[in-house]
């Protein structure tokens, strides 16, 4: 065991902090991900694990701090001592690399789901249709829908459809895969669903960042989690001693909350 | 117990008033002084045709200007930087503002204020000799529809959710590429049937292009009856060409509802 050199991490977050209009939504944020890791973020809501997420897609800029994904910073570039934002060409091509899951889903309704799935390779990735159609099949087969290629988002329930965006996602072949809050506006029974396709795909070692409040997920397929409150971090760790043994006081009074729900 | 049914009265005396207006009307063209066979033998004069076809590719012409132009005002509209936003409210303002039949003669009179139209130094006209009745009324009918269009694409665009462009753009997708691949083509179902309704009054505005001497399908039913005086007779004739593209342009449109509302809970094909 003397190859544990510590590996970078695939994303490192230092001292990201954002403002909405004066307002500080994130403060001081250092978080790293390793590959292979399953992160999950939970906290009060409001507490900026949502900002968190997005500004890791760019959906939306930070302004303090850094966030690296594989060794490449996000949204900028260094020329010579100064910080110049990406074209939008190049903050594409960085997004392509993440693959995103929202709360609501947002498949394309216009397209049938093997649509939905084969639209970022082919129009993106230029992939050619038929090999696109082919792997997006087995993404199918992966998340128990293949008999649903041909309908169309409208006639498929939410937990089908969350499970469609979640191959939509993996089609991008991406290297990190984040959750916003994946089952919070399914029905209760179709929760397991779509918790049953995110425990697989972290079986497979795909690396994950989760906004959830699912806390029995959180525990059992999360490596680590992150606590928030109010746009910072307030204590991180492995799942089972963060969820068991809390250090901080907001971290037992938000656990204490939820659990009672 | 039984259910017993109120009589519909009032739908009985809407049915009757219906076909009574209807018989009348029916009966006062057959009695009244209208020469049919005149209609029927002027319906494919080929001057007459000749008016329909002008009519028609002018009224293509003019809604396929109108609606780049009109996408091309609502993009700037929505978009962040004010000098775009400026010219596109300015655009709308005047072009949905000043009557389209005084549009219409300042474009044909635009040599009083400019004789001369010269593309610096590379080309060089005389102004009269480029704005013909036909150049025109393309202006005229062209940069007015697209002030229409514009405002019917902007709340198409509004409509579509803000999280379609956001799922587009997780992909990798470039801002244009999620425009044409994934927010246009939601905004064409609800886009469509105001801009079918343009398109049709489009057709008929383009009438108005006979006052400044284009042969149009009216102008050719005019120059006709102006001679043989049967002035009733060959409005029928125009009445019916009408009537006939504006059918073709529904049947048309209808087809591409059902094309973009797939996949939308209501109408369309699977």
């Amino acid at each position: 065991m003397s190859d544990r050199s510590v590996p970078i991490p695939l994303v490192r977050a230092r001292g990201v902090g954002k403002s909405f209009h004066g307002s500080a939504a994130l403060t001081d944020i250092d978080i790293d991900v390793h590959q292979g890791e399953v992160v999950c973020l939970i906290g009060p809501s409001g507490s900026g694990k949502t900002t968190f997420l997005r500004c890791i897609n760019q959906l939306e800029t930070y302004d303090k701090g850094a966030i690296w994904l594989d060794g490449e910073l996000l949204g900028y570039k260094e020329t010579g001592d100064a910080l110049r934002p990406l074209s939008e060409r190049e903050i594409a091509g960085q997004r392509s690399k993440t693959g995103m899951v929202f709360q609501r889903f947002n498949l394309f309704p216009h397209l049938t789901a093997l649509q939905n799935i084969t639209e970022g390779p082919v129009r993106v990735l230029r992939q050619d249709r038929a090999r696109a159609e082919a792997s997006a099949m087995q993404l199918l087969r992966r998340v128990g829908l293949e008999e649903k290629a041909p309908a169309y988002p409208s006639e498929l329930s939410g937990g089908q459809q969350q499970r469609i965006a979640i191959a939509r996602a993996l089609a991008m072949q991406p290297q990190l895969m984040l959750f916003d809050e994946p089952t919070s506006a399914l029905d209760p029974e179709l929760v397991g669903d779509v918790l049953n396709v995110m425990r697989d795909l972290a079986g497979t070692g795909m690396t994950m960042l989760v906004v959830t409040h699912e806390m029995a997920f959180a525990r059992e397929v999360g490596d680590r989690v992150v606590v928030m409150d109010r746009g910072r971090v307030v204590e991180a760790g492995p799942a089972s001693e963060v969820m068991t043994y809390p250090k901080e006081e907001r971290t037992r009074n938000f656990l204490r909350l939820v659990s009672r729900a | 117990m039984r259910i017993i049914h109120p009589v519909p009265y009032g739908r009985y005396l809407a049915v009757a008033l219906i076909l009574l207006a209807a018989g009348f009307i029916v009966k006062s063209f057959a009695e009244g002084q209208v020469d049919w066979s005149v209609t029927w033998r002027y319906l494919f004069w080929p001057n007459i045709l000749m008016g329909l076809v002008n009519t028609i590719w002018m009224s293509i012409l003019c809604m396929a200007i109108g609606i780049a132009i009109g996408l091309a005002s609502a993009l700037a509209r929505e978009s962040v930087n004010p000098v775009l936003r400026g010219a596109s409210i300015f655009y709308t303002w005047f072009f949905r503002g000043a009557p389209l039949i005084l549009q219409l003669l300042l474009w044909y009179n635009l040599a009083l204020i400019f004789p001369r139209i010269s593309l610096f130094g590379f080309y060089d006209a005389r102004t009269v000799d480029i704005i013909t009745p036909a150049v025109a009324a393309l202006l005229a009918f062209g940069l007015n529809a697209g002030a229409y269009a514009s405002e019917i694409i902007r709340a198409g665009l509004l409509g579509v959710d803000r999280g379609q462009f956001e799922a587009a753009k997780a992909i990798g997708m470039t801002n244009s590429v999620a425009l044409r691949r994934i927010v246009i083509p939601q905004a064409m179902r609800t886009v469509l049937p105001p801009l079918g309704n343009e398109f049709i009054s489009l057709i008929k505005m383009t009438s108005l292009a006979s006052i400044i001497g284009f042969s149009d399908l009216l102008r050719s039913v005019q120059n006709i009856y102006f001679i043989n005086t049967r002035i009733i007779e060959m409005l029928m004739v125009a009445t019916v060409w009408y009537l006939f593209v504006v059918t073709i342009l529904s049947i048309f449109q209808h087809r591409l509802e059902a094309r973009f509302g797939r996949g939308f809970a209501k109408g369309g094909r699977r």
